[in-house]
Order: structure tokens, then C-alpha cells, then sequence
């Protein structure tokens, strides 16, 4: 019936099956999968464009985010004017971090869904709370397809009169807390941001603000992939305010003392 | 006025000897039984001024509106059947997020006005289906092409104006609207006027309660189109009211 090299293997024992040394596609593939997976297909991606670290506090009176405005490619400094947070609505905010392209496609979607919203004209908006249950969602029916977008969500905001802070991670992992960090930001800035917290609880708006530069000037200093012009969003009950393009002020003359690096 | 189309007026997919297709004139019948929609077209935006007829005093106001929100910046007012309104409503909704998400922006209400026309006129081919009984019109404010107008009726015949209406009064409308200088108004000229002919062609005696629906897009709602605000409403209302017992224009005197 088949050509099988090896005579004394009996061919009704395995019709049309694994000859040996040989190499076998698996019936019922209509595309052609990587044989090395066993035929298994996986769209599992390495990002192109990714951004890094986003910060996130909240205040007393509102939310603050803050984040660099670089699009790295690789280890190549490539966009760097790329707007990582984004504003939904009057009362919620976007932040990304992680691959750019990706964070752009769902930027499209919940445009639309705001418009959608606009069009209803039926005094709803999303709120903070319920876009960020919509982001898991989403990211964790992806991942389990195999197929994620490969992002860390922030979504700032105020629900319901409060100040709201949430985090999705392109698994699907959802939580909320007063204060977050993304990326590297989690392991450089989150101490720092924790240390003032466990200080004064209740910062306000402009402790809070000095708060998130420093941890992006020490980002800076130490994230081979971070930029020195960010963006800071704040969210309070009167509404969103995103400012861009702001430029850090860094001191390297410590660099001057360091030694064995040449 | 109408004549009798015995036996050739039972599908859309039939022609009369004479050339007419019933079942899209006996929709445009639908529309002039629906309460008058008008729509101005000025210097620096469009409004929109509907008569919503209210049949019961139970109903709970504010209740089926009639000028919709398609996308952030562009209006639409509906006369007759409200349910068909409200299918092509979800259409040119449809068809801006399809724009949108293929150009990245928003789309032209001429664009907007040619989709909807085709797809009512595809519905007065078959005799499968029946004629949209409902005249939408659609309008929009930019900077570049400024403001715009367009109305299409149940045969998906669309064209652009100055002033439109639609509705039960739409002679009287366009009688009252000959005699304003469109062009040379403002937003908040144009909403008074808009109001004011709403107030002048509503019968009192036929039909006794409505509600008046007022929106508006232009240079000052910065392109979006929205419902006017509270005190413009009042202000126009007692504009329009006070107008009304004035105006000697109003058909109502003795000669």
C-alpha cells in the first residue's frame, strides 16, 4: 500500500502511520504547523515595538499615571514620541506597557466603543472599573488561544466618586491597589512608591506628582530601555488631565566616579 | 392627490403602467404622517428641530427621540415609521465604524448620505421586502468643508440643503423657511428660527401635546453633534412662543 523501506515492519499494522526516519504529517491539518510541536499550532509572539514601565498612584482626591514616551525597538531607541497613555473618557485612563502595536489595535477598539457609547447618549460611560474587567477578559480569552496581546494594562480612573487603579498582564492576572508599576518600574519604582505611601497615605496631588518623577528619574538612571520625556495623567472628580513631552532634569556626575566599566 | 394602484401596487418589484412604483410612494405616505422634523443649514453649523407628536399623557418624556447621534459629529433626524428610523440609524452607525476602522477618521456626511440612500434604495427592489417608511436627515460641521445637510427619503433619492423638512407640515415649513436668508446665519440664529417654524406649523387642534427635540453641530459644539444645552432651550422656546403670539406671518389672523 505505501512504500515502507522497512520490509519486515507488517504494513496492516500501521497503515499510512510514522514511517521510521522519515518525516510524517499528521492527517487533519489543513495548514501545515511546525512539525517540531507535533503539529500543534502556536501563534505565541515576541513583541516588536515594546514601551516600557507605566506608574500609577492614587492621591487623595484622584489617580495619577506616569510614563515614558519611547517605543523601543529592541534595544534601539526608535519612536520617541509614542503616547502610552491614553485618555477613554472624562473619567478613565490607559496606560500600556509592552508591545506598541498591539496596544494601538485595542486603542481602535475601545475608541470605537466610546463613540458607541456617545451615540446611546443614554447618560452611561464606561467606568474605570468595568473597562478594566472588559481588558481581562479580553487578554485572558487571547492567551488562551494562544494567541495574547502581548501587554500590561494600567486603568486609572474615578468609579463611582472614587479613585480607582487597576492592573491586567497579557495573561490575564487582574488586580487593584492604591499604587502599581509595570515592567522594571515594578521591581525599581514600586519600593520607592510603597516606602512614601507607608509615610502618608493620603498624598496629595503635588507630593504625588514629585513622587512619580523621581521614580521615572531613577527608572532613567537604571532601565536601559527608558527615556527621559514622559507623560503624566491625572484624574480627579473634576476630570482628565494628560500633559506630554515633559523632559526630566538628570545628574550624571556620579557616572564620573564609576570605575571598571571601560 | 393619490391615485388608486389596484394591482400594481402589492409588491415593490412592480412597475405601474404609467411608470411609478407604489410601494415606494405609498412609504413616503408614512412620512407625511409623522410629526414635522426640519433641519437649517447656516453660516457655521446645522440644526435640527423636531415635532414629537405625544399621543398619551402617560407617556414618560423624554421618551423616543427622534434625532440620533451617528458617530461623535454628525445628526440625524427622522420622520415617519420610527421602528424603520431606527434600523437605518444602526446602519450609518455601522457604516461610520466601518470608515473608521479602515481610514481612521471620521466620515464625510456626503459619504454617510450616499450609503444610507443606497441601502433604502435596496430595499425598493424586491418584493421580498418592503420600502424603509421613514426621510432621515443627516448633517455635520467641519472646519475644511463646513457645514453640510442631506436628506433622503424612502426611494433613496438624496440631495443636499439649505433647509429641509420632512413630516406632516413640511409645505408649511418650507414656506416659513423660504423667507429666512440661511446662508448668513448663525448656529443660535438658525436654532430660534428652527424652533419658532415648529411652533408656527404645529396644529393645535389635531394634534394637541408635543414635545419639541432641538440639537444642533457646528462651530460651536466644536464639530460634535449634541442635544442643546438647558438654558438654549429655554431661551429658544421662549423665543420661539413669544414669536408665535406676534407674528403676524402666522396664518392665524383674520384677513
Amino acid at each position: 500500500m505505501y512504500a515502507n523501506p522497512n520490509s519486515i515492519i507488517n504494513p496492516s499494522l500501521w497503515p499510512n502511520g510514522p514511517a521510521p526516519g522519515c518525516f510524517f504529517n499528521f492527517p487533519g491539518n489543513g495548514v501545515t504547523p511546525s512539525t517540531s510541536n507535533g503539529g500543534i499550532i502556536t501563534r505565541t509572539q515576541s513583541p516588536v515595538t515594546t514601551g516600557t514601565s507605566i506608574l500609577g498612584i492614587i492621591f487623595d482626591g484622584g489617580v495619577m499615571l506616569a510614563g515614558d514616551m519611547l517605543g523601543s525597538y529592541g534595544s534601539m531607541a526608535k519612536f520617541r514620541s509614542i503616547e502610552r497613555i491614553i485618555k477613554v473618557n472624562n473619567s478613565t485612563v490607559l496606560g500600556a506597557t509592552g508591545d506598541i502595536a498591539d496596544f494601538q489595535h485595542l486603542q481602535a477598539i475601545i475608541e470605537q466603543k466610546v463613540i458607541d457609547e456617545d451615540c446611546a447618549d443614554d447618560g452611561f460611560t464606561l467606568k474605570p472599573k468595568a473597562l478594566h474587567t472588559w481588558l481581562t477578559r479580553v487578554l485572558y480569552n487571547r492567551r488562551s488561544k494562544f494567541d495574547p496581546l502581548w501587554n500590561t494594562f494600567l486603568v486609572a480612573g474615578i468609579e463611582d466618586g472614587e479613585p480607582y487603579l487597576g492592573c491586567v498582564d497579557k495573561i490575564g492576572t487582574a488586580f487593584s491597589d492604591s499604587k502599581i508599576a509595570t515592567g522594571y518600574g515594578a521591581h525599581i519604582a514600586l519600593p520607592l512608591m510603597r516606602e512614601a505611601l507607608e509615610k502618608k497615605p493620603q498624598m496629595t496631588k503635588e507630593e504625588a506628582r514629585a513622587l512619580l518623577i523621581n521614580c521615572l528619574r531613577v527608572l532613567f538612571y537604571r532601565d536601559c530601555r527608558a527615556l527621559n520625556k514622559h507623560q503624566i495623567a491625572t484624574i480627579t472628580n473634576e476630570g482628565v488631565t494628560i500633559e506630554n513631552n515633559i523632559q526630566l532634569d538628570t545628574n550624571w556626575e556620579v557616572a564620573n566616579f564609576v570605575v571598571g566599566y571601560e | 392627490m393619490s391615485s388608486i394602484g389596484t394591482g400594481y401596487d402589492l409588491s415593490a418589484s412592480q412597475f405601474s403602467p404609467d411608470g411609478r412604483v407604489f410601494q415606494v410612494e405609498y412609504a413616503m405616505k408614512a412620512v407625511e404622517n409623522s410629526g414635522t422634523a426640519v433641519a437649517l443649514r447656516g453660516k457655521d453649523g446645522v440644526v435640527f428641530a423636531v415635532e414629537k407628536l405625544v399621543t398619551s399623557k402617560l407617556y414618560e418624556a423624554g421618551a423616543n427621540r427622534r434625532i440620533f447621534n451617528i458617530d461623535t459629529h454628525i445628526g440625524m433626524a427622522v420622520a415617519g415609521l420610527l421602528a424603520d428610523s431606527r434600523q437605518i440609524v444602526e446602519t450609518a452607525r455601522t457604516e461610520a465604524s466601518n470608515y473608521r476602522a479602515e481610514y481612521g477618521g471620521n466620515i464625510p456626511v456626503k459619504y454617510l448620505a450616499d450609503r444610507v440612500a443606497m441601502y433604502k434604495h435596496a430595499y425598493t427592489l424586491y418584493s421580498a421586502v418592503r420600502p424603509f417608511g421613514c426621510s432621515v436627515a443627516l448633517g455635520s460641521y467641519d472646519e475644511i468643508d463646513g457645514p453640510q445637510l442631506y436628506m433622503v427619503d424612502p426611494s433613496g433619492v438624496s440631495f443636499g440643503y439649505l433647509g429641509c423638512a420632512m413630516g406632516k407640515a413640511r409645505q408649511a415649513a418650507k414656506t416659513e423657511m423660504e423667507k429666512l436668508k440661511l446662508k448668513d446665519m448663525t448656529c443660535l440664529e438658525l436654532i430660534k428660527e428652527a424652533a419658532k417654524i415648529i411652533y408656527i406649523v404645529h396644529d393645535e387642534v389635531k394634534d394637541k401635546h408635543f414635545e419639541l427635540e432641538l440639537s444642533w453641530v457646528g462651530a460651536t459644539t466644536q464639530g460634535r453633534h449634541q442635544k442643546v444645552s438647558q438654558e438654549v432651550f429655554a431661551e429658544v422656546e421662549r423665543y420661539a412662543k413669544s414669536a408665535l403670539e406676534d407674528d403676524s406671518d402666522s396664518g392665524n389672523d383674520d384677513m
